[in-house]
């Protein structure tokens, strides 16, 4: 116990006194998360940009039909002519071109644009008369809660962050330790490797702790974010996700000395956890095969729980699958870590 | 009594036999040094022996038992080449290791015995060889061990810093403690060891006392001269009691009967103002087994 103490406190030091790693722990996340809340903002909807050709005439008018120029969905770009809003929208730097004054109103997308075809769309069904609508299509919206993009996406960016710290901070640590010699000093002690895998894990998930507890405060006084479950399980899912994390770094941290190659592996881990476990988009939808990778993935079960628990307000009773799945992928990693370890390369 | 005994260690690399069959008992309470030029696989026998690579067959005894956990406790390593946890001072390193033993040594007097009181604050890779050199050999005091290993303890030091490491290994000789170091100074061998091996090819190729491997080996004196002094060739004042080689500029003769070899230079008309006469050291007992150089 005083073996795992010595190395635990060492350990800490040598992160706090770290202060680059230290900035970019706390940083990245956070930047991540203002950049998208700029972005996306709180209930927005996404717009369409929309290019206004002015009419022919004595004066120059920008006037649009009043329903087109209430729509929430178009931000207007007034155009000099008609050629230069063609040339624009062939670029696709926008999405529709629309000449004022005319009646039908003419516009024009480009076959290639998607966004062009919904946008289109849009325009005719704000240009028309509601009561002519009204015969074909009857709109409702939902009761109760909806979580907005950026709600969703803070547990997924969180996790990620989690990801990446106990991922590259002890596998790639351990593997530079292996290789300049620092493990083989310490295997002439009476350390044992599970001792020195304990402690540097015990370490890096306060690391965690403390450095997502800043982010989260710090997100949650800037934009609003609020956790509707219980903070107890929010914490514990959390936790026990860096503790896989952290093991599966010392399973591919237990052997050999070569920087490049565990880098290599540990990108090759982390790049389909960050698209497959649902961090910044769901996976609903996916073929079968996808959506079964994505549940071998242990971040899968951390974003999947902390959602759970901060916009639907569960608590443990709910997340309890997400508990034992982590729980199950820590024993395993751990004791197969330890058991793989070696000292020298 | 032995604290260590090697019985034929071997060690295969995939393309060399670093240790080729080697065996040596180390008595308890001595300095036993191995010696050897560069690749002569010392580094790889003394890792072996402190149970940090696994040999490919033989067999490494402590105390006439295989070893156990306990060896850990008791051994204390320093090796060729290692890094340090970034980030710590050597205060907290020496700390950090101490608290890995069950018994460690007195810090204070770990720091006064190897001259570490100037370096204390400041973070292990601040420092200069020569200190980093002086805090892994506390670190392999640090458990006050009954037996340390060190491997090639002064290369890199100056000549003043290297005498301070001599005075510590005498000083944990006297307290009884078994030392185990490898080195290519052959002074360094003959001032510090009681005993020693000489290592070429992975294998020992004389062993025992310097003073009995040099009465063994390196019998008689050495006169050299320069090779201008000789009106003759050298070669042919060669005989049975006379070796005579060539040592760049300098002609050196190899004697058990120095009055005799003397004798036979003035008839030849060698002009014997230059003469030195000296009795032969290791390092000539080095060149004389293997045929050459240690540091080349
Ligand atoms: N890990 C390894 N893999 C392959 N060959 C190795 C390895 N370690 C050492 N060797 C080889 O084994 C031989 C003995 O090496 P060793 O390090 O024991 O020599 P040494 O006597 O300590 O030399 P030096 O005086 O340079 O420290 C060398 O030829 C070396 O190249
Ligand atoms: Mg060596």
């Amino acid at each position: 116990m005083k073996a795992f103490w010595a190395l635990f406190t060492a350990r800490n030091k040598e992160f706090y006194r770290d202060r680059a790693g230290l900035f970019w722990n706390i940083a990245f996340p956070f930047l991540i998360i203002a950049g998208f809340a700029a972005i996306f903002g709180r209930g927005a909807e996404p717009t369409y940009k929309m290019g206004v050709v002015p009419s022919q005439g004595e004066v120059l008018s920008y006037q649009l039909p009043a329903r087109v120029e209430d729509s929430p969905f178009f931000s207007k770009v007034e155009m000099p002519n008609k050629e230069e809003a063609l040339e624009k929208l062939a670029a696709h730097r926008l999405d529709i071109a629309v000449q004022a004054g005319t009646e039908p109103l003419s516009y024009w997308v480009s076959d290639t644009s998607p966004k062009g075809a919904i946008a289109g769309d849009i325009l005719e069904a704000a240009a028309a008369e509601p009561e002519v609508l009204k015969n074909y299509t009857a709109r409702q919206t939902i009761e109760g809660f909806q979580v907005d993009y950026i709600d969703w996406l803070f547990p997924g960016i969180l996790g990620m962050n989690m990801m990446f710290s106990a991922l590259f901070g002890v596998g790639f640590v351990v593997v530079r330790y292996r290789k300049n010699n620092v493990l083989k000093r310490l295997a002439a002690t009476p350390l044992s490797a599970f001792q020195f895998l304990s402690a540097h894990v015990v370490s890096r998930l306060l690391v965690i702790m403390f450095s997502t507890l800043l982010v989260y405060i710090a997100c949650v006084l800037m934009f609003g974010f609020q956790c509707k479950g219980s903070y107890l399980a929010l914490i514990t899912v959390f936790m026990l996700g860096g503790a896989s994390h952290v093991s599966l770094a010392m399973v591919i941290a237990s052997r050999g000395s070569n920087e490049e190659f565990a880098s290599g592996l540990l990108n090759l881990l982390s790049w389909p956890m960050m698209f497959l476990s649902e961090v910044w988009f769901s996976i609903e939808g996916a073929p079968g095969w996808v959506k079964g990778l994505s549940q071998a993935l242990p971040l899968t079960h951390v974003t999947s729980g902390m959602r759970e628990v901060m916009s639907y307000g569960g608590g443990f009773a709910e997340i309890m699958p997400q508990i034992l799945i982590l729980a199950l992928i820590t024993t395993v990693f751990m004791a197969l870590g330890s058991w793989m370890f070696k000292w020298t390369g | 009594m032995d604290i260590m005994k090697i019985n034929n260690l071997v060690k295969q690399y995939p393309k060399v036999r670093a240790v080729d069959g080697v065996s040596f008992g180390v008595r308890q309470g001595v300095c036993f040094g191995l010696l050897g030029p560069n690749g002569a696989g010392k580094t790889t026998t003394l890792e072996i022996v402190e149970g940090i690579i696994p040999q490919t067959s033989g067999e490494v005894l402590y105390k006439g038992k295989p070893r156990t956990r306990d060896f850990a406790q008791e051994a204390g390593i320093q090796f060729q080449s290692t890094a340090l946890l970034s980030f710590l001072t050597v205060r907290e390193t020496l700390a950090t290791f101490a608290r890995l033993y069950k018994n460690p040594m007195d810090l204070d007097k770990l720091i006064a015995l190897c001259q570490m009181e100037d370096i204390l604050e400041r973070f292990n890779d601040k420092i200069s060889g020569g200190q980093k050199q002086r805090l892994l050999l506390a670190l392999a005091l640090v458990n006050d061990p009954e037996l340390v290993f060190l491997d090639e303890p002064t290369t890199g030091l100056d000549p003043q810093a290297r005498r301070h490491v001599w005075d510590i290994v005498r000083t944990i000789k006297t307290q009884g403690k078994t030392v185990v170091l490898t080195t290519h100074y052959m002074e360094e061998a003959e001032k510090l060891c009681d005993e020693i091996a000489i290592m070429d090819q992975g294998a020992i190729i004389a062993q025992g006392s310097p003073a009995d491997l040099l009465q063994e080996h390196g019998k008689g004196v050495l006169a050299s001269l320069p090779a201008f002094s000789f009106p003759i060739d050298p070669m042919t004042l060669a005989d049975e009691n006379i070796r005579v080689r060539q040592k760049g500029d300098n002609i050196q003769l190899q004697t058990k009967d120095i009055k005799g070899c003397l004798e036979k230079l003035l008839q030849a008309g060698v002009d014997l103002h230059s003469i030195t006469v000296r009795s032969p050291n290791l390092e000539d007992l080095f060149l004389d087994l293997t045929g050459r150089r240690l540091r080349e």
